[in-house]
């Protein structure tokens, strides 16, 4: 685990990149001129107290705030201007859990597939729901579900997205030992593939290879 | 294309596991209107007069009433932010959540409409026109409300602050509307009263959905 | 939109140098006593003409001359709303908080201007038509218009950031703006279908070339008067706004 100074100069080229990133909530600067770079097989934990910007940051990166100034760049290009490429291979997930409660968690995989533009067959969507320990409870609506069982299903939804690059804001909540051990190896298998992940995360990580970013 | 139906069906499924808010929508219009004759009195020829506006302002209100879930469920559990970020054009996926919100809402009050109608005994002729007006008036109705709806998501006082952006913006179908079934009735011309609706519908489709997106990407930001 | 054009043209200042907080800041409190002069001088020529110089109307006697009033807050009230759309539409597609400012400043205002249109309509209505209101498509348009800023207002009061504030108020300024044509003839169709275009406020007789002098007189002077209170407005926005910044806190006003 390298500690890494925010403002350290870019690697080689890296594929995710952050220049100069401005952060203002209300009327205080959450940070400001932060630059980084991330390269492929690379996972980055945003640490730091509560609300010093992490949250904040993970959205920036995402698309979903503008920074007040800089810019982020996927693979040389803003992620503004040519933002449906990289929201192709973007996969981020928030506090909240971001499940239908009425719908059942099958019927919730199939509908982001759809609005993931990724191919699912019903028998491929089962499979990974099983592979989560999930099997018997697929028709059932995720209202039912316990909030283990539903951070599961959104662990499925990880694997049948196939996206490249992993936003997650504090994945590892609600998590029992033995599921976080699974988010843990899941995370390492995405970077091995070649993929991207930055979390938050209040816990002590064992990820191989972690990069540590303190805000 | 897949997508926008995609985002339909979604909607509509939702909306069948939880049919108790759609109804409510559908009762309210009904009680509304009965409220008019309940505070003017049963004079028939009265009646007549002003079912065409009863029926059309009870329409909006109900509209309303059912805008308030369009963007708000989505954006309260996290789906609306996978929206943002899904690959499929924004526009699209909120151009399908207002198809689902006028099939859920917008269309049941086109066949409530003649229900109403005979209760405040309005003639075949113009039971037909206010149909077919309701039926290109709810869809803009659902699009310009759809605009209010975004611009107040997640906001304190939201559903009233949104009734109070909206309505202005609502008059001119009304007019047009409620004019249409009118005119009808004194024997007057309503085409012209079709065409203005129907360019309203098309200037809706075309514009309001891409606002709508602004708005809400406004609100999630 | 005008007052900064003269400005920058008399003083040769850069564009956008201009629409940050801080430097427009003094510019406006420079600017402020110069339109209330203005607004003055035109306000005293204005009623001048409106009680002396423009003749009795052969119909309505005396009481007609609140119609200097009338119809010039009646004009304010749509011009603001354009430039309020101007501005907000500036602060949306080029992100500057400023522009966005002097839209939250303006709103006030030009709902004050289309209330006092209203008001002075009733008074005009109540001893010429014996009714203190009618639904003839001017006034129905102006109560719209009333509804149009309300909404604006409200819009701003409940949200709490205030750059989400500003960008959802811009849509909705936007979308009123694109609206407001649609809505006036709708208005207007609607008038003329249920016949009851005989009592209308815009069916005055030939106006004498004084009375319209008077009314374009009026408009300048309520005009001055709109931009001197819009820059006070923006200066007290300014300060809330940015109450964490250094500069602020380094004022005179702000020290004592």
């Amino acid at each position: 685990m390298t500690i890494l100074n925010p403002h350290t100069p870019l690697q080689s080229t890296p594929l995710l990149e952050a220049r100069d990133l401005t952060c203002i909530r209300g009327q205080r600067a959450l940070f400001e001129g932060l630059s980084f770079g991330i390269s492929s097989g690379e996972c980055l934990h945003v640490s730091g107290e509560n609300g010093v910007g992490k949250t904040s940051l993970l959205r920036l990166l995402s698309g979903l705030s503008r920074p007040e100034l800089g810019e982020v760049l996927w693979d040389g290009k803003s992620i503004v201007s040519d933002s449906v490429s990289y929201r192709h291979q973007l996969l981020y997930m928030g506090h909240r859990d971001a499940l239908k409660e009425d719908l059942t968690s099958l019927e919730n995989l199939e509908m982001y597939a759809v609005l993931d533009n990724v191919a699912l067959s019903q028998e491929n969507a089962l499979a990974t729901l099983w592979r989560f320990g999930l099997r018997g409870r697929e028709d059932l609506p995720v209202s039912c579900l316990s909030a283990g069982q539903k951070r599961r299903v959104l662990m499925a939804r990880m694997i049948t997205r196939q996206a490249k690059i992993w936003i997650l804001d504090e994945p590892f909540n609600a998590l029992d030992s033995n599921a976080v051990q699974i988010l843990q190896k899941l995370i390492e298998e995405h970077i091995d593939a070649g993929g991207i992940v930055i979390l938050t995360s209040h816990q002590a990580l064992v990820i191989e290879g972690l990069r540590v970013l303190k805000l | 294309m897949n997508a926008l139906l995609g985002i339909i069906h979604r909607d509509l499924l939702l909306v069948m596991r939880r049919k108790s808010e759609v109804l409510t929508a559908l009762f309210f219009f009904v009680i509304v209107t009965s409220l008019f004759p309940l505070g003017i009195g049963a004079d028939g020829a009265l009646l007549r007069k002003i079912a065409p506006g009863v029926i059309w302002v009870a329409a909006l209100l109900s509209t309303l009433l059912g805008l308030q879930r369009i963007f708000s469920a989505d954006y309260a559990d996290g789906t609306l932010e996978q929206m943002v970020l899904s690959p499929q054009s924004f526009v699209l996926l909120v151009a399908g959540k207002i198809v689902a919100h006028w099939l859920v809402c917008g269309l049941p009050l086109v066949i409530l409409a003649p229900i109403i109608g005979i209760q405040f005994d309005m003639d075949a002729g113009s039971l037909k026109v206010l149909i077919l007006a309701l039926l290109l008036g709810t869809p803009v109705l659902s699009l310009i409300g759809s605009i209010g709806a975004a611009l107040t998501l997640g906001v304190r006082g939201g559903s009233v602050l949104m009734s109070l952006i909206v309505l202005p913006l609502y008059i001119p179908v009304l007019i047009f509307g409620a004019g249409a079934v009118y005119a009808n009735t004194v024997g007057l011309d309503i085409s012209g009263h079709f065409s203005l609706l129907g360019a309203l519908l098309i200037l809706a489709l075309a514009f309001v959905p891409w606002v709508s997106a602004v708005a809400v990407k406004i609100a999630i930001e | 939109m005008s007052q900064k054009n003269t400005l920058s043209n008399k003083r040769f200042m850069n564009w956008f140098r201009l629409s940050s907080p801080m430097t427009f800041y003094p510019v406006a409190g420079k600017l402020i006593p110069f339109f209330w002069v203005l607004a003055f001088l035109f306000g005293v020529a204005g009623l001048w003409v409106s009680f002396f110089v423009a003749p009795i109307d052969a119909v309505q006697g005396q009481g007609y001359r609140i119609i200097f009033i009338h119809v010039p807050t009646s004009w304010m009230s749509m011009f603001i709303y354009l430039v309020m759309a101007g501005w907000a539409g500036l602060g949306l597609v080029f992100n500057t908080r400023l522009s966005s400012m002097m839209a939250q400043a303006l709103a006030p205002i030009g709902a004050w201007m289309a209330f006092m249109s209203l008001w002075t309509g009733a008074f005009w209505g109540k001893p010429m038509w014996g009714a203190w209101w009618v639904w003839d498509a001017r006034l129905t348009s102006e109560l719209i218009l009333l509804f149009l800023y309300l909404g604006f207002i409200a819009l701003q009061a409940s949200i709490d950031n205030p750059r989400r504030a500003d960008k959802a108020g811009a849509v909705l300024v936007l979308v009123g703006v694109v609206n407001v044509p649609i809505i006036y003839f709708s208005v207007k169709w609607w008038n003329t279908l249920h016949q009851g275009a005989s009592i209308s406020m815009t069916k005055a007789p030939a106006m004498a070339q004084t009375m319209l002098w008077g009314m374009l007189l009026m408009a300048l002077a309520l005009w001055m008067y709109s931009i001197a209170v819009a820059l006070m407005r923006v200066q007290a926005i300014i300060l809330e706004r940015e109450s964490h910044a250094d500069w602020v806190r380094q004022l005179g006003e702000v020290k004592s």
